[in-house]
């Protein structure tokens, strides 16, 4: 497992979310929320300070960061991008818009590029299916996308 | 509590409300199968995810199948187990679980224990009519459990005996889907991992995913070897289940047997670990009442309660989860351990050989012994004091491999000096027997009054926290016994607490203490197996002659011709130990 260090101040801070949770146990997937909100993503150290002050055990914590495809383990570049595989998504071409990023990227699912700009991941369904096929870069959502459009999207960054 | 009136099979049966449609059949003698359910009511374990579906049956007026282990029964319910629809979609579920698991029943250490084997064979299942992808997971051997996941039906009951009963919180299941898998966190192998090697995951795992490391092979290799001499130890438990193993009645002793097969297995000397344990209690009973004596004066500088050290699974938790407390066990060493290191130095003089020729072979209900024997502190120049340690399980193969009708032996004794032992050392296989037995001397030598009656039945039992007082002749001694590491837990965070009143605390790892051991024959979630060990190990104990440690002639001889007293330099050097801080997680890697 690679080694992480993460600053003391952040450290802090995450104390802080689980605080603001009365470090309540059930409430891990909201503290896991904001604990990537704050870093980016969950590295093994800070799955294992959240255990610790929810006094859960890690493997717990990390079956649940395992269990829902939103939590990642690996840092994310600076513009996340996230491609919806939810039905109506697929149906209407999101396979051949997910190919096209990684053939422009040069990534698979769930890496980030090497400049750090870019990563790239799956997730179902972000409750636009009328837009379908969607994606998200950061918190901005695309609609009705082609693989056509992919070059321009990317070029806005 | 109300009443309710059910019809399974055509069979009417009354049951109390909340009871379910599996436990309302088996009431009445109707066995539906089952293979992730699993139900220990003494020891505080219930895994019943309902995921496998295994159990479905059909419920009149309901238009689904119903998981039996999962349905309770309802008034008027009328419920059928095996129609001709149950019956396919039961078999399809099997077809579905076989298609991803590993045909290789012929060489899985658990054939022939295998609950899906069972299932399979009383299906009738000849043909697998699915095929699809097969899991794949990387294998993971740590000093005493082997985990094959490719052979896991994600029953989760390691998941819940490790988390529940346990409290280690080792495994979980991870990752979703066709990946999901139960793993320790990061998916790291166990051994970088606060696992206990307790094999409570093992005792309970239907399959082959979890079993123990086998060392029969080494065994029979120190036996071939002209140059070694190879002594053999064999711990209380043991003699209290290995006939099991052979067909016989839980609760079956064997001592008899079990030496006459270990002396035509080879071994040149056939031990006790029960002498070992009359030992123990010399040293811990003699450090016990030292502590007590100084608390009693007011040294503050005493702690209680003292705790016992027998059980290394329970040394490995407490290091691991308790590191701030590590001066409060006793720092006596393991039956096991002190047994390696006496026969590697008195007994290797008697010889006149040298530790490196003696081979220190093992026999144990418990797969963290297998672990504790290869701990640093336990090795003198890389030589250990232990050198090989294997489970009931894997001395029944041993005997069955060597061609031994084990039913038709007669009985043999232990050989001397290392053999003879007490009742009180017999009493350490089970929860409450090393206290009771700590009583017996530490009574005699504290109050120098002749012990009347023995058995302390206060002490005994199976509950998984038990609290008694006994009399030390006007002082009155708070004793606590837990079994079941979620049970030590409790008491543990007492102590830290500073609210404990014990005086002295007997843990031991596992649910009904080492005669429930990871290593035990398997006994596929029936606590009544449990039961009827416990009261052989007292029916052992009271046939004794001798039922008092310090009264064991060898163990007098012991130190008079070698250690000198309890907690000598020498008895300090070779018998007692110390804890070590185990690190967390992130610092493990």
């Amino acid at each position: 497992m690679a080694k992480v260090k993460i600053p003391v101040n952040k450290v802090q801070e995450l104390r802080v979310i689980c605080k603001k949770f009365n470090n309540d146990p059930g409430e891990l997937i909201n503290v896991l929320h904001e604990a990537q909100n704050l870093l980016g993503y969950l590295p093994a150290e800070v799955q294992e300070i959240v255990a610790e002050e929810l006094n859960v055990s890690v493997a717990h914590v990390y079956g649940v960061v395992t269990f829902y495809s939103f939590f990642s383990m690996l840092p994310k570049g600076k513009h996340p991008i996230s491609i919806c595989m939810g039905t109506a998504c697929y149906v209407r071409g999101a396979e051949k818009v997910l190919e096209e990023f990684k053939r422009r990227l040069d990534i698979k699912v769930g890496e980030t590029t090497p400049d750090g700009k870019f990563s790239l991941s799956c997730l179902r369904c972000v409750g636009a299916c009328g837009l379908a096929p969607v994606i998200t870069i950061g918190e901005r959502v695309y609609g009705r996308v082609s693989p056509e459009d992919v070059k321009k999207i990317l070029d806005e960054y | 509590m109300n009443i309710i009136k059910l019809i399974i099979d055509d069979k009417p049966v009354v049951v109390e409300q909340g009871t379910t449609i599996l436990e309302a059949a088996k009431s009445i003698g109707i066995k539906i199968p089952s293979l992730c359910y699993m139900k220990m009511d003494d020891l505080n374990f219930e895994n019943k995810p309902g995921g496998c579906r295994v159990c479905v049956i059909e419920v009149e007026g309901r238009r689904n199948l119903a998981p039996a282990c999962k349905t309770e029964c309802t008034e008027g319910m009328v419920v059928k187990t095996h129609t001709v629809r149950v019956i396919n979609a039961r078999r399809t579920v099997v077809e579905l679980i076989l298609s991803d698991h590993p045909a290789e029943c012929l060489t899985c250490a658990k054939s022939g224990e295998c609950e899906l084997q069972e299932l399979a064979q009383n299906l009738g299942i000849r043909e697998i009519h699915y095929t699809g992808e097969q899991s794949h997971y990387k294998g993971d051997q740590s000093p005493a459990i082997i985990r094959e996941m490719d052979k896991c039906i994600m029953c989760r009951r390691c998941e819940t005996i490790c988390n529940e009963v346990q409290t280690v919180g080792v495994l979980s299941a991870v990752n979703r889907g066709f990946e999901s898998v139960v793993a320790p966190a990061f998916e790291m192998d166990l051994d970088h991992s606060v696992c206990t090697y307790c094999g409570q995951c093992v005792a309970v795992c239907p399959t082959g995913a979890l079993t123990e490391r086998d060392y029969t092979w080494k065994v029979i290799e120190a036996l071939v070897d002209p140059q070694k001499t190879v002594v053999v130890q064999t711990a209380p438990a043991v003699r209290a289940a290995l006939g099991e193993a052979f067909g016989m009645e839980p609760g079956t002793l064997v001592t008899g047997k079990m030496v006459s097969a270990l002396k035509k297995l080879g071994f040149d000397y056939v031990f006790d670990t029960d002498f070992a344990a009359d030992l123990t209690i010399m040293e811990e009973g003699t450090e016990f009442l030292d502590r007590l004596t100084r608390y009693l004066d007011g040294d503050k500088s005493v702690k209680l309660p003292i705790l016992t050290s027998c059980c290394p699974a329970w040394v490995k938790f407490f290091e691991h989860q308790f590191p701030e407390m590590i001066d409060i066990p006793s720092t006596a060493k393991s039956p096991q351990q002190m047994f390696g290191a006496i026969a590697k130095s008195y007994f290797a003089k008697k010889l006149n050989k040298k530790r490196e020729d003696l081979v220190v072979v093992s026999v144990m209900p418990c797969l963290a012994k297998k672990y504790e024997c290869t701990r640093e502190e336990f090795a003198i120049n890389g030589d250990a004091d232990v050198n090989v340690s294997i489970t009931t399980r894997e001395l029944a193969r041993l005997i069955r491999n060597a061609n031994i009708d084990f039913a038709s032996l007669d009985d043999e004794d232990f050989d001397q000096p290392l053999g003879e032992s007490t009742g009180a050392g017999v009493i350490f296989g089970t929860t409450g027997g090393v206290i009771e037995a700590a009583v017996r001397t530490a009574y005699e030598l504290h109050t120098g009054k002749h012990l009347e009656k023995v058995e302390f039945e206060e002490l005994r039992g199976m509950e998984g926290l038990r609290k008694a007082t006994v009399d030390f002749d006007g002082m009155k001694l708070n004793i606590g016994i837990a079994h079941g590491l979620g049970n030590a837990r409790k008491l543990l965070e007492d102590v830290r607490a500073g609210k404990s009143e014990f005086h002295a605390i007997e843990i031991m790892a596992c649910p009904g203490g080492c005669i429930g051991g990871g290593g035990q024959p398997y006994h596929h979630g029936n606590v009544d197996i449990l039961k009827k060990r416990q009261k052989a190990i007292y029916r052992e104990d009271a046939g004794k002659a001798i039922r008092k440690s310090h009264e064991n002639p060898f163990i007098q001889e012991l130190y008079s011709e070698f250690l000198g007293r309890p907690l000598s330099d020498l008895s300090h050097e070779l018998l007692h130990t110390h804890y070590f801080n185990r690190k967390k997680l992130s610092e493990i890697e």
